[in-house]
């Protein structure tokens, strides 16, 4: 009875509790319907976005910079298809097999093999580890060819920095790069984060960034959880940067900076009619390309220990005493104050002023000397003695028309001012009275005096058509038009036979006379003194101490057409810098002829100036104990601008004019230069 | 109630109510796990496939064990599968690691999992030798819980907290609707909530304690443990109300929902089919539960009420607890979905208990006829 109750109220008890027991399954499952459907009903915008953002990725494509373009047309700096080959570590199937056949594709030497081998048994995931880049396109090719042999390998082309002259644009254009972080925090955008992404970092590629940037493309992809892509979902492509035009002619360019050779020094010419700078060569320099794909710790090291400051513009940060190149100025002034030019005065070795006798180069004099003689036989008698009758202030006032301590308007990074002393700069700077051996010190071009070559260069274009040219930068096809300087056709014309006669007459530079008929060269040469001649005879002994040498000087003498400055830091004297200034414009008369004579050169200085630059840094590294990779192979795109394509494409005329000019008459092997 | 329409009896007795709804739910997870190899039948949607056929056959088999059969088998069952738990322990001990199964050459069995149906059978067998006035008594509770505790301990010794858990609710499930005295579960639900911390702290394994902090702040540390709940719900609540299509889903697709085939299957889901997908999953449990419960329900003696019940509450704690996991509202403990999931274990144990609840299904039909 009582066990009978027992059981049936077990009964009932379990009714009641399997009831509760299907309540409770019933109410979960109803509360995880309604968790279902808010997450996927309320919260569906929330996750659908996250889903989204998981699977998409969003990369932007790097876009391809503007060229930067000489006058023609050519390209200073181009952008080179990179090829690279990278491998997948996951993809490949038998990682010796591939390395093998890698190697083999690609030349490795067995170090090199070894490393890769070493890369791939490292790395992990889906990360690419590199096999090689700025490939030759015939080695991608034969990679790509073998393909199906090598699963798990991805050559792969992007664009990179290139300039074809190297080191000859070095200075002017500047070098790409990766931003820096203070670019970045200046710019905080998502394309300065992108990998591969360069922008300028100096010279013409800093200064015209906006415009040669371009616009980024940009690829959507979509990503596995562990990064890799499955497939692109849409591409925008880049839109290139704008090209840049320079006034900078590249074959003479490229010319003037191997004509350099192993000096330390800048060359300049311009457009007499324009103001077109042709060119601005300043050496020793560095590479560019080896810079745009990061500048080397070591040839960083290289490049910041060398005493010849190959980091530093020398056309616009070096400055330099202009020596007697400022003679022919500073007659332009003597005639403003209405000094006769046919008046001698007689020069016996010195000048005695007050109690100080002020010496002439030449210490034997140069007897009567006039306005001519003294600028082609560079008296420096006749100007102390002049000068003393009209004072400093007219001559600095000359320094300063003819383009001295003036900027110009140029997109370049910095130039350097110079300096053009007169009483009152003096007495603010030393609070010295302005005495009669500064004015001495003035005239020829010592002294406080201080000119960068394209002051220089400046200078030489206005004695030349006595108009107030100023020099460009970027090419425009217009012609301006440049204020007359008021001096008259009579005194412009003296000036420029005077100037003529230096090379061409009874002058100090003789044989800076062009090799080329009918077009005869003005200038005037100049030596600047360093220190005093109790240290050094300016000549030999440490090169810090030597002179620097100066040319100014354009062509033709009777209607100038180009100008330009030469200088050489620490040449020994003008004879290290005219040469340079007459070889430079035969090449751009007769570009053969300008071409044999670099050859010479460079065949006794041991190659071009990149493959001394090149082999300057393999010797540093060795020294520094470090391996390096070979020097980037030339590119046939080089061809346009280097110096030797000028003479390539004026072959028909060289023809023409080698049946008048026999060679052996023309131009004797110049033996003149500095070593 | 068909009138003179007559099916044959095989046919008419066929347990039609619960293989139907099953049967689609496994072909929808065959669907889902063909999404989940990226389209392929292979590897997990044809043996999904297979395992669910080889397992019926089994579960109508047992289904037609007589009820005398059952009572004999519940205790040598049970002392089977505590030998099978210690071989495991021995040969992991043996191997030198953890090891959960013994291998039989055509699969891999965990006796772990039979352990499941196992302690229901027992414990149904136990109340109902049980003479009703002792229900009460100490004894009603502590052999029962010794006999629950044996195969926990074993299985936390593998470790594994999932497994052991659901022995303990199957267990606890049949005692409490044994009618063992509402106060000893409040106590005992007390004792718990005392005990949690402890056992936080001295019961878990490190990972498993990162499990329960990570659930409480899966954000705390979206690219490790909280991964699995964040890309979990990224999945389902970007599958809206229709989804993204089969095989459409980025989340699974693109490896970034982990175990898209196993623990997480039911995410897979309904990314690709949705809000209405996963209603449809829900109520096909609905059905096979509601079965489980009306068969108890119905059932003629306390052996097979508290069989049927508790069978139906094992399932019900692996499909409450694995949707409870994906949907953020449990720690990540590796429970598998019943009937979607790919694996053989969960396959076995889930049919295991459909053919106790068939079994029971028909002692009811026959004892109707017999009436």
């Amino acid at each position: 009875m009582d066990r009978k109750n027992t059981s049936s109220s077990l009964r009932q008890t379990f009714g009641r509790r399997s009831f509760i027991v299907g309540a409770i399954q019933g109410g979960i499952g109803c509360l995880l319907a309604a968790r279902m459907g808010y997450i996927a009903v309320a919260e569906n915008e929330k996750y659908t976005l996250e889903a989204e953002s998981n699977r998409v990725n969003l990369s932007l494509i790097p876009p391809r910079r503007g060229w930067i373009l000489d006058r023609n047309g050519s390209p200073l700096a181009s952008n080179r298809a990179d090829f690279r080959v990278d491998i997948i570590p996951e993809r490949v199937r038998d990682p010796d097999a591939t390395v093998d056949l890698l190697s083999e594709l690609l030349n490795f030497s067995p170090d090199e093999t070894e490393d890769l081998r070493f890369r791939l048994e490292e790395s992990r995931g889906f990360a690419a580890v590199p096999v090689a880049n700025g490939l030759e396109f015939d080695k991608f090719a034969a990679v790509s060819v073998r393909l199906p042999e090598l699963p798990g390998v991805v050559p792969q082309r992007g664009f990179s920095r290139f300039y074809p002259t190297g080191a000859s644009v070095g200075h002017l254009l500047g070098y790409v790069g990766a931003p820096s972080r203070e670019e970045y925090e200046a710019e905080p955008q998502p394309l300065l984060l992108t990998p591969g992404f360069k922008m300028g970092k100096d010279g013409i590629e800093q200064q015209f960034e906006a415009e040669l940037r371009g616009i980024p493309g940009a690829r959507r992809v979509e990503v596995t959880a562990s990064g890799r892509i499955v497939r692109d979902l849409e591409t925008r492509d880049d839109v290139q940067g704008d090209a840049v035009q320079l006034t900078i002619d590249g074959p003479l360019q490229d010319y003037a900076a191997r004509r350099l050779g192993l000096e330390s020094g800048s060359v300049v010419v311009m457009d007499c009619l324009t103001g077109d700078l042709l060119c601005m060569a300043s050496m020793p320099s560095f590479d560019p390309n080896s810079f745009s794909d990061g500048i080397g710790r070591l040839e960083y090291s290289m490049l910041s220990e060398n005493e010849r400051v190959p980091l530093r513009n020398k056309v616009l940060q070096g400055l330099y005493p202009p020596g007697s190149t400022v003679k022919p100025t500073v007659g332009m002034a003597l005639l403003s104050q209405g000094i006769d030019p046919d008046e001698t005065v007689f020069c016996g070795g010195g000048l005695r002023v007050g109690n100080r006798v002020f010496r002439c180069w030449n210490r034997r004099g140069h007897g009567h000397t006039d306005l001519g003689k003294a600028i082609y036989q560079s008296c420096d008698v006749y100007f102390y003695a002049m000068a003393q009758r009209t004072g400093m202030w007219p001559i600095a006032e000359a320094c300063k028309q003819y383009g001295m301590q003036q900027q110009f308007d140029l997109p370049v990074v910095s130039q350097f001012y110079g300096t053009v002393p007169d009483p009152d700069w003096k007495l603010e700077k030393y609070g010295r009275e302005w005495a009669a051996f500064d004015t001495v010190n003035a005239t020829i071009g010592q002294g406080y005096m201080l000119a960068s070559p394209l002051q220089l260069a400046v200078m030489a274009t206005r004695l030349a058509t006595s108009e107030m040219v100023t020099p460009r930068l970027l090419m425009r096809n217009d012609r301006p038009q440049f204020a007359s300087m008021g001096v008259s056709s009579e005194y412009k014309t003296y000036v420029r036979q005077a100037m003529s006669d230096v090379v061409n007459g009874p002058g100090t530079a003789g044989r800076a006379r062009l090799p080329v008929e009918d077009v005869l060269m003005a200038g005037k040469t100049g030596t600047a003194q360093v220190v005093g001649l109790n240290i050094s005879d300016g000549r030999s002994g440490p090169w810090r101490y030597r002179d620097h040498g100066l040319f100014i000087f354009f062509a033709p003498f009777d209607n100038p057409r180009y100008a330009g400055a030469v200088v050489i830091e620490h040449g020994g004297g003008s004879g290290a810098a005219y040469p340079v200034a007459r070889d430079v414009m035969t090449f751009l008369l007769d570009p053969q002829r300008g071409l044999d004579a670099l050859h010479a050169l460079e065949a006794q200085w041991g190659g071009t100036a990149q493959q001394r630059l090149d082999r300057q840094y393999a010797a540093y590294a060795a020294a520094q104990g470090v391996d390096l990779p070979p020097a980037p192979p030339p590119v046939t795109l080089a061809r346009q601008v280097d110096a030797e394509a000028r003479a390539a494409a004026a072959e028909p005329d060289e023809a023409t004019t080698e049946a008048v000019t026999p060679r052996d008459e023309a131009n004797p092997r110049s033996q003149d230069s500095v070593t | 109630m068909k009138g003179q329409i007559t099916l044959p009896a095989p046919i008419a007795d066929f347990p039609w109510r619960v293989v139907i709804p099953l049967t689609l739910l496994v072909a929808f997870g065959a669907a889902v796990l063909h999404s989940a190899a990226g389209g392929s039948m292979d590897p997990y949607a044809s043996s999904h496939l297979i395992r669910y056929g080889v397992f019926l056959v089994v579960a109508l088999v047992i289904s037609y064990f007589p009820r005398e059969w059952a009572g004999y088998v519940a205790i040598p069952a049970y002392i089977a599968i505590l030998v099978l738990l210690g071989a495991v322990e021995v040969a992991g001990q043996l191997g030198g690691g953890s090891q959960r199964w013994l291998e039989l050459g055509f699969m891999r069995l965990q006796p772990s999992e039979v352990m499941k149906p196992g302690i229901v059978l027992l414990l149904a067998a136990y109340f109902h030798s049980l003479p009703a006035a002792m229900i009460g008594t100490w004894r009603a509770i502590l052999v029962p819980l010794g006999l629950i505790a044996l195969p926990m301990a074993f299985v936390l010794l593998q470790p594994d907290l999932g497994t052991s858990l659901a022995i303990a609710f199957g267990g606890v499930v049949v005692m409490y609707l044994a009618g063992i005295p509402q106060k000893w579960f409040i106590g005992g639900a007390v004792a718990a909530i005392v005990a949690t911390p402890l056992l936080y702290l001295f019961a878990l394994q490190p990972y498993q304690q990162r499990r329960v902090t990570t659930f409480l702040d899966p954000t705390q540390d979206p690219q490790g443990d909280g991964y699995h709940i964040i890309q979990s719900q990224i999945a389902i609540g970007s599958g809206g109300i229709s989804g993204k299509g089969f095989g459409e889903g980025s989340q699974s697709q693109l490896d970034y929902l982990p175990e898209p085939h196993t623990d997480f299957v039911f995410a897979t889901m309904a990314e690709e089919w949705g809000l209405i997908g996963g209603l449809f999953v829900l109520l096909i449990f609905g059905i096979v539960l509601r079965y489980g419960m009306l068969v108890a329900r119905d059932a003629k003696d306390r052996f097979s009420r508290l069989l049927a019940a508790g069978l139906t509450a094992t399932i019900f704690f692996y499909v409450a607890v694995n949707l409870l996991m994906v949907m953020g509202f449990a720690p990540v403990v590796g429970i598998p979905l019943p009937f979607m999931s790919h694996g053989g274990s969960s396959m076995m144990t889930n049919m295991l208990c459909v053919g106790g609840l068939m079994m029971v299904e028909r002692w009811n039909r026959q004892t109707n006829t017999v009436i």
